[in-house]
This record gives structure tokens, C-alpha cells and sequence, in this order.
């Protein structure tokens, strides 16, 4: 169960790549640990191990807002990826869009993903590469990203923003609806496979 | 209201819908294997939770097993998986196909080939291919740990509703193209991410003229082109395709279900959101010069100017500069596996390119057939011996070097021709580059050590 998210407030990292698959954000051979910790020393590990990798830059320690290319984090399913980006540091991601089982992964493991139009992230990310101290905000309970002078609005599922502020278990809250999900498996028809 | 069939699969599942909420589904088939699960067990344990179904759980072992010299070539990790894994499964109660059972595989062709994956159910698995079991006309996508643990609990998962999206193929397949070169086309016209927030029905005639594997084949890479979901309709070649298998229903059971099944299509005059039309009889067998799906070409073709830098980034990853032709690139290895291309007629495809010929003295090649159970059809038939006469490695069932997490992986620069679904750097091992393609094509660059029209073999 992650700790509620209301407000993501500091510097940012630019990741100026469209199409940043989870294969890169967590490679293969670290998704054997069987814990939901300790990713972070793998964040993007085989471009971090060419050398010269944007994150290792020392004016982007620290920083807690990741910004990136459109459809970031696609392909695969694994949720060791927004584990990675948390346990790096990061507690928010900016982009212009989001593969989805990615961001769903994100809002279960309690890092804020925000969807803005390129010409914002764009601003965002010529902001970062001419002065990387400066300091953004995501206030998801105005649901606004805002720095020196811009404030952009974003938009983002209800339902997932509710659970984010209150950091709720989920599992807790569809086991209220019990006696709904019981019905429906008494109406279930008898055809249907058990492996039992 | 006239509906589309994935309005009717959604609605079927709906346990619960309230204002301003994700709708409440019930999970008819759970499947699991040993890498997202782990911390979702974990999870369950530390609350005082169990899994509310295991009657309709199961697991099996693919992701990181040894394809050759049993448990013990497995690294320690992965054994640690494993074991894991089945220590949860007797917790728990939830059927394990383990490694050495004859009903091992990868959850994507273990399912359809126990009868568990029907028409009209709702299956969710933590992989993102799950949206291959769409391909009997079910309702299938990949999930989190997360939501792992949450299906473990409860059975359900809270969705929101998506939009529904047609691709209908007409035309007929030329000789040498296949499923995967339909897929293939359609990813590189439409990107990485158009289908993102929708479910996808892939209709029109050249999809009903299609088997099941190819019908699996095309599912299964809807998530490459960022789609929540692929389905086709079921019709008579599904309903043969499910009868007899070991879930499937028997005797009055079987006639009810298919009755239901056959209500399972889009009415008439239902809307989508968007229909995309492929002309089939155009197509050629494609191969992916880049690091994404979409960056995708014709056999016949050449490495495009790169437009972004999406491009560049991919042309230098691959080695490669715009303007040479695909038939000039020489490989090293090749891959005939994973859940998009490693059912019976896969490999069939293939061995009937490789049949009485060699593989190219420079090429290692191997064939990890999907599941254990197609392994060994595929032996009573003699295609293993094809196979091995012609160089290549037979191996065990498993993911393999779709993903490299078990001990077959490419070596740093080595250049792979891949019957697989992701071609992201490093995906078949750090530094290795993968060229996506379907089965005989993949065949057609084993014998003759470099990308080639497999029409020129035929």
C-alpha cells in the first residue's frame, strides 16, 4: 500500500527519448529478485553502462521529476519498472504519453504519472537543460504542474487520483464490495473452466 | 443498442458500475508465472490475505527456465523463482505445470491448449501478451504485480472502460505472408502507441481465414502497438479448435457454451471508434530493422532515412545506415520461439523452408518450441529431426531468448533474425540486435546467413 501522494515538489532530470520501453528502464536480468525493492541501482542500467547517461550527470542528483518522450514506458507488463524509478529517487514523471499498464503500474506503486501536451514538456525540458536547479511542482490535488511563471492544468483519472491522495488500498476497498462479487460467481455459467 | 463484441465481453464481466468509478470485472482465468508474481504473493501474506479462486488460477514456470540440461543449468535466481513460485502454488492450492511436466510452457500456449482459454471469458495475466488469448474471442490483457496481488485476493480488478477500435483485413494472403507480416504491416503503419486506451477486434475475411495460430500470432502483438486488448470473433475455427481439450466443456455443457459462444460477434451497425482497413494481397513478409516494432519494412525493401530521433537512435544501435538493402544484412543467430511464434504450425511453416537443406555454416540456430506439449507433437511428427538434420538446436519449452532471461541470450553485437515480438535494444541480450519476422522467414536467414525473401526458397 504506497503513502499518499498529493504534492511532487523539486528539481528535474530530462529524458529527452520517445518510446522508452520498460526492457530499458529495468532490463531482464534484474527482474529475479523476488522483493518490490532495491531496483534502483539497475535504473536504466545498460545505457547508464555505456557511460555519459543523462541521469548520472552530476547537476541532476537528486532530482525528483523525471521528464520524457511521448509513450514511455512501453512493452512489457513488469511493474519492476516504476519500483526502479521510485527506489532511483523519482516520485513523479511528466511526459506526453504513457503506455498504459505502465501507468497504471505507476499509480500502484505510488509515483505520480503526468500527461502534458509536448509543447509543454518541451518547455519543461528546454527549462531543465538551461538551468537544472530550477524546481517544478505537481499538485495532483489541483492537478497542476507549476513552476516561475506557467502553471499547467493536466488531467488525470479520477478514480486513480483519489486513490493516490489517500494512498488506499485497493485490494481493501473492492473486498467492501464482497457480497456484490459473490453474486456474480453464483451467476457464472456452469460451462466455464476450473482447474479444480 | 447494436454492440461490438468487446462491449459484450466488458459488460459480461461487470460485477459492479458507479458514477465516477472504474467498473468492478470479475476475472474468469488468472494465469501466472514466476517473475511478477513473487512480490503479489509476498503482498497477500504480509496482509493475512489468500487467493479467493485458485479454481481458476494457474501457474506454470517459462519466463527464466533452462532450455537445455534441466533445473540445474538454471542460475540461482531464477531457481529461486521457481521455487518460489511452486511454494506459493501449495500454499495456495493453484495448479503448477512445472518444468518436466508434460503440461510446461508459456502461459500463452498452455492456456489455449488446456481448453482453459474459451470464448467470452475474461483472462488477465502479468504479461503483457496476454492479449494472445483474444484471439478466441475472450477479453485478455496483461496486468502488474500489483494488480496480480489484488486478482489473487479478489478475483476482480477494477477497469476503466476503453474505447474499441476495428482493423479488418480483406484480401488474400499472398504465398510466403503470413499472420505475422499482417501484424507487422499494420504496427508500421500506425506506430508504437495509437492503439493505447482501446480494445482492438481484428475482422474481415483474410482473419477468418486464419487458424488459430495465426489468429494467436496476430493478438499477441497488439500490445506493440500500445492496444489494452486484441480479439477476433470465435467461429467455426475456434469452436474446433477448443473441443476436446482437456477444460473445454463436454456433452450439454459444450452444446450450451455454444450457443452463447456463437452470440459472441459485433452486431451489425455497432460503432467504433475507428476502423483500419488492411489489403492483405499487397502485403510482403516484413522484417523490423530498428529497436521498435513499428520500424518496420518489406523484405524487399531497404533501411529508411531515419525521421526522428527515435530512428537515428535505432540506426545506431542496429549497425546499420539508410539505403541498404534488407537482403544484405548478414546475422548470426537466429530464434524460431516465444508466444507469438512457437505453436505446431509455426514450426511446421518453418521446417517445411528448412527441409532437406543446411544451416549457413556462419549461423547458430534454435528452435524453442512454445510449450512442452508441442514439443513433443512436434517430435511424433518428425519435425525435431528436420530441425537437428539441418543444424539447428532443439530445445525445451520456454520464453527463452524472446526475453533472455534464462541462459539463451545473445552475445553483444550479435544480430538475430527472431520469430519473437520485441526487437527493444537488448532485448535478446545486452548489445544483441533483433530483426522481428514470421517463421519460414526466420527459416529463410538460418540457411542462407542473412535477411532474405523467403519466396526466393519456396
Amino acid at each position: 500500500m504506497p503513502a499518499p501522494v498529493r504534492l511532487v515538489t523539486g528539481r528535474m532530470a530530462p529524458l529527452d527519448l520517445a518510446d522508452v520501453d520498460t526492457d530499458q528502464i529495468i532490463p531482464k536480468q534484474f527482474l529475479k529478485r523476488v522483493e518490490r525493492t532495491g531496483y534502483g541501482p539497475y535504473l536504466f542500467y545498460d545505457w547508464r553502462a555505456r557511460g555519459g547517461f543523462v541521469l548520472d550527470r552530476p547537476e541532476y542528483a537528486g532530482a525528483t521529476v523525471l521528464v520524457a518522450g511521448a509513450n514511455f514506458g512501453c512493452g512489457s507488463s513488469r511493474e519492476h519498472a516504476p519500483w526502479a524509478l521510485r527506489d532511483f529517487g523519482f516520485q513523479a514523471i511528466i511526459a506526453p504519453s504513457f503506455a498504459d499498464i505502465f501507468r497504471a503500474n505507476c499509480y500502484k506503486t505510488g509515483l505520480l504519472a503526468v500527461t502534458l501536451p509536448d509543447s509543454q514538456v518541451r518547455h519543461l525540458i528546454d527549462l531543465v537543460n538551461e538551468d537544472p536547479s530550477v524546481e517544478v511542482t505537481a499538485d495532483l490535488e489541483r492537478q497542476v504542474v507549476r513552476g516561475e511563471g506557467f502553471e499547467y492544468p493536466f488531467v488525470i483519472d479520477l478514480f486513480a487520483r483519489e486513490m493516490l491522495l489517500q494512498g488506499l488500498d485497493e485490494i481493501a476497498l473492492v473486498e467492501r464490495h464482497d457480497a456484490d462479487i459473490s453474486a456474480y460467481e453464483k451467476r457464472r455459467a456452469e460451462w466455464l473452466p476450473a482447474v479444480r | 443498442m447494436p454492440r461490438t463484441l468487446a462491449q459484450k465481453l466488458w459488460e459480461a464481466h461487470v460485477i459492479r458500475s458507479a458514477q465516477g468509478e472504474p467498473d468492478l470485472l470479475f476475472v474468469d482465468l488468472h494465469l501466472v508465472h514466476e517473475v511478477t508474481s513473487p512480490q503479489a504473493f509476498e503482498g497477500l501474506r504480509m496482509a493475512g490475505r489468500h487467493v479467493r479462486r485458485p479454481d481458476l488460477t494457474v501457474a506454470t514456470t517459462d519466463h527464466n527456465v533452462p532450455t537445455r540440461g534441466g533445473l540445474r543449468s538454471a542460475d540461482e535466481l531464477s531457481r529461486k523463482q521457481m521455487e518460489v513460485l511452486a511454494e506459493n502454488c501449495r500454499a495456495e492450492g493453484i495448479p503448477l505445470h512445472q518444468m518436466g511436466s508434460r503440461r510446461q510452457g508459456i502461459v500463452h500456449v498452455i492456456g489455449p491448449e488446456l481448453g482453459l482459454t474459451q470464448p467470452g471469458m475474461l483472462i488477465v495475466c502479468g504479461d503483457s501478451h496476454t492479449s494472445t488469448h483474444g484471439a478466441f474471442g475472450a477479453l485478455a490483457f496483461g496486468i502488474g504485480t500489483s494488480e496480480v496481488e489484488l486478482v489473487l485476493a479478489t478475483q476482480c480488478l477494477p477497469q476503466k472502460r476503453q474505447g474499441d477500435l476495428a482493423v479488418n483485413v480483406t484480401g488474400q494472403l499472398p504465398l510466403g505472408v503470413t499472420a505475422k507480416d499482417i501484424v507487422l504491416g499494420l504496427i508500421g503503419r500506425m506506430g508504437t502507441s495509437a492503439g493505447q486506451g482501446h480494445l482492438v477486434e481484428y475482422g474481415g475475411p483474410t482473419v477468418r481465414g486464419l487458424s488459430m495460430e495465426g489468429r494467436m500470432t496476430v493478438c499477441n502483438m497488439s500490445i506493440e502497438w500500445g492496444a489494452k486488448a486484441g480479439m477476433v470473433a470465435p467461429d467455426d475455427t475456434t469452436f474446433a479448435y477448443v473441443e476436446g481439450r482437456p477444460h473445454a466443456p463436454k456433452g450439454a455443457a459444450w452444446e450450451k457454451a455454444l450457443d452463447h459462444w456463437r452470440t459472441l460477434r459485433t452486431d451489425d451497425g455497432a460503432a467504433f471508434d475507428g476502423v483500419i482497413e488492411v489489403d492483405a494481397s499487397t502485403l510482403e513478409p516484413h522484417v523490423t530493422w530498428g529497436t521498435t516494432p513499428a520500424q518496420v519494412v518489406p523484405v524487399t525493401g531497404r533501411v529508411p532515412n531515419p525521421h526522428s530521433e527515435t530512428d537515428e537512435r535505432a540506426l545506431r544501435y542496429m549497425d546499420l545506415r539508410p539505403g541498404v538493402a534488407l537482403a544484405d544484412i548478414a546475422i548470426d543467430r537466429v530464434f524460431i520461439g516465444s508466444c507469438t511464434n512457437a505453436r505446431l504450425e509455426d514450426l511446421r511453416a518453418a521446417a517445411s523452408v528448412i527441409q532437406g537443406r543446411h544451416v549457413h555454416p556462419k549461423v547458430r540456430a534454435m528452435v524453442v518450441p512454445g510449450s512442452t506439449s508441442v514439443k513433443l507433437a512436434a517430435e511424433k511428427e518428425g519435425l525435431d529431426m528436420v530441425f537437428k538434420a539441418a543444424g539447428f538446436e532443439w530445445r525445451n519449452a520456454g520464453c527463452s531468448m524472446c526475453l533472455g532471461m534464462n541462459p539463451d541470450i545473445l552475445a553483444p553485437g550479435e544480430r538475430c533474425a527472431s520469430t519473437s515480438n520485441r526487437n527493444f535494444e537488448g532485448r535478446q541480450g545486452s548489445g544483441g540486435r533483433t530483426h522481428l519476422m514470421s517463421p519460414p522467414m526466420a527459416a529463410a536467414a538460418a540457411l542462407t546467413g542473412h535477411l532474405v525473401d523467403v519466396r526466393e526458397l519456396i
